[in-house]
């Protein structure tokens, strides 16, 4: 049986953007994050308050928090790598904050030049910083289903990384496909290792459709109780390990499916779709959801 | 192992419309001899079958026209199957004096639908198919049923599944040894596509059912994925996606048979099918095609050298 509801997580305006070549002007991101406010989206996730020398999309963190229409009801939480960007965020406005953890030390060293330990003890910083500041806390692990690196990531390693981050603190786990190899058999497996360890109810996937799998692994981990599920408006996003593959599943994709399962998301999928337009415009490409390229018959 | 602990098949059987269903949709004209370059590349992937051509009129279907050369022309490799479309008994005729040893024909779910592709209603159209069934079995030549707009149509919107069972239970009776059932304009999701199996399941045994998934809206993995879920162990798709939807401009039709192998490969369900081998004959009709790809599998695995 299927979730009655399920949360939709809109991860565009930060990883969707973050991995799009070309850089977005600040009012064209606030413009999108008000857009998408009115869409049903109950949490937002805005930008990333990582130094701008490793991240240039996000280097208008700042601006962007401070410029966008908080709505009340919807959370826009920001990413946090360490102590001084929790402080940036809060300073910021950011009522919500959200840490970047991996199940590869491969990955961990390549892509913040340490350990998953040395990681983990960064953000128990954080967490101590948020817990004070009642500051709620979303622990992303990334390479649940694979490693760039290393390849093949053991269910185990993913469920240790979590149970962590849940004990650290983090209200919720959302669990990444990095680079989108992953497939309902190894969705399944997954989950299930990983729900030893820390309530369904806490936890979300974060699927990439590299490969096309998205939508299959989010229902097989929508059939083992998960119920909430990260996704990019028009697919916004390629991957970074694969040249011209995609990345992110695309929003309306997921909610078409969800409104065909008759699980209820609140989002309404024509504003989203606008949405979609006004971004893939301003970016200067094509969409990458379905939905949206099959609903324009212009 | 892990197919059968999940209560999935431990084997599902592909087949491939790519050199049909796909190309019929594609708007460039492809020659002859490109056409059976790609059925003969598809021969060598372990595909057990392959629909090559369809023995209509040239005049509604231009790309198709060359079905007799393409059907004399290929290799036929032993233990694949190369069913050809056959409309009515004058199609069936002339693909058998080409040498087709397997046809299908096509009927669908919807009237409005059925009135507009092929201008009669589905009970006209089931007597033709029924002409060509009886010679078929006369011939011991196996024929195969599709029933479009399984799961909405584009005319009529909502299809209810016990219409769906009704033409494939009609389908089943007259002879055909598979239906294959059709999400033509690909708005299905697993929820409709659960509701239609369960109502055909109940007039049509569970061996006897394919589904062919359009990938409009995205949603074909994650119906597939519902409809073997259930047991259905046969599978359509198209080669790199070929085919897009006439329905929905500039959208996607098929679904790329490298996506759905590379799903099946993951849950440990055996298709007999070698994945890198259909990336390259994709990868061959694109080419010749000039265009992109449709399957997500070629675009990421070309693009980290994979290829």
């Amino acid at each position: 049986a299927f979730p009655k509801r399920v949360k939709v997580v809109e991860v565009g305006p930060r990883d969707g953007l973050q991995n799009e070549k070309n850089v977005v002007p600040t009012p064209v991101k606030i413009n999108l994050i008000n857009m998408l406010s009115e869409t049903g989206l109950s949490v937002i996730e805005a930008t990333s308050f990582v130094s701008p020398k490793w991240v240039p999309q996000m280097a208008d963190h700042t601006e962007v928090m401070r410029g966008i229409n908080k709505l009340p009801g919807i959370s826009y939480p920001v990413l946090t790598p360490n102590l001084k960007g929790f402080q940036a965020a809060v300073a910021a406005g950011a009522k919500e904050v959200a840490i970047f953890g991996a199940a590869s030390e491969l990955f961990t060293k390549k892509n913040i030049n340490c350990s998953i330990d040395e990681s983990l003890e960064r953000f128990s910083e954080v967490m101590t910083a948020a817990r004070a500041a009642s500051i709620p806390v979303r622990g992303y692990v990334s390479c649940v289903l694979g490693c760039p690196y290393e390849g093949k990531i053991s269910t185990a390693k993913v469920a240790e990384v979590s149970k962590k981050m849940y004990s650290m603190g983090c209200y919720e786990i959302s669990l990444g496909d990095t680079i989108g190899i992953g497939t309902p058999g190894s969705m399944k497996e997954m989950l299930t290792a990983v729900m030893k360890e820390v309530p369904v109810g806490a936890l979300a996937v974060h699927c990439h459709d590299t490969y096309g799998q998205a939508l299959a692994n989010i229902l097989v981990a929508l059939q083992v109780g998960v119920s909430v599920v990260d996704a990019s408006v028009a697919g916004l996003g390629g991957c970074p390990y694969a040249q011209g593959a995609s990345g992110n599943v695309a929003t309306e994709d997921l909610v078409y499916m969800l409104n065909g399962l008759g699980i209820h998301t609140g989002v309404d999928l024509q504003k989203l779709m606008d949405t979609g337009t006004f971004i893939c415009n301003a970016l200067n490409r094509r969409t990458n959801s379905k939905v949206s390229q099959a609903s324009c018959r212009l | 192992q892990e197919s059968q602990e999940s209560g999935l098949p431990e084997y599902i059987k592909i087949v491939e419309v790519g050199p049909r269903d796909g190309l019929q949709n594609e708007k460039v004209i492809i020659p002859t001899d490109i056409k059976i370059e790609l059925i003969n590349r598809l021969s060598k992937t372990g595909l057990p079958a392959i629909e090559v051509t369809s023995f209509v009129s040239s005049k509604w279907v231009p790309q198709m026209a060359d079905h007799k050369e393409v059907m004399r022309g290929i290799e036929r490799h032993p233990g694949v199957q190369y069913p050809v479309l056959t409309p009515n008994l004058q199609g069936f005729h002339s693909a058998i004096a080409a040498g087709a040893t397997e046809v299908s024909v096509f009927g669908a779910a919807s009237e409005s639908f059925s009135k507009m592709n092929i201008n009669c209603s589905i009970e006209e159209s089931i007597g033709k198919f029924e002409e060509v069934a009886k010679s078929a079995r006369n011939m011991n030549i196996p024929v195969r049923g599709y029933v479009s707009c399984a799961l909405g149509c584009p005319y009529e919107g909502k299809i209810t599944p016990a219409k769906v069972a009704e033409v494939s239970k009609r389908l089943y009776s007259m002879g055909c040894y598979e239906i294959s059932l059709g999400d033509t304009i690909g708005v299905g999701t697993p929820g409709s596509m659960k509701r239609m199996l369960e109502a055909v399941m109940k007039e049509i045994p569970l061996s006897a059912l394919a589904v062919h998934c359009h990938d409009t809206y995205g949603q074909a993995l994650a119906n597939i994925l519902t409809a073997i879920q259930m047991g259905v162990a046969v599978v359509d798709s198209s080669v790199a996606g070929l085919g897009g939807c006439p329905y929905a401009r500039g959208a996607t039709g098929n679904v790329a048979t490298e996506d759905v192998i590379y799903m099946l490969n993951g849950l440990g369900i055996n298709t007999g099918v070698n994945l890198y081998t259909v990336m390259e004959a994709g990868n061959f009709i694109c080419t010749a095609l000039n265009k992109k790809t449709n399957s997500k599998v070629a675009q990421a695995s070309f693009n980290t050298g994979t290829i």
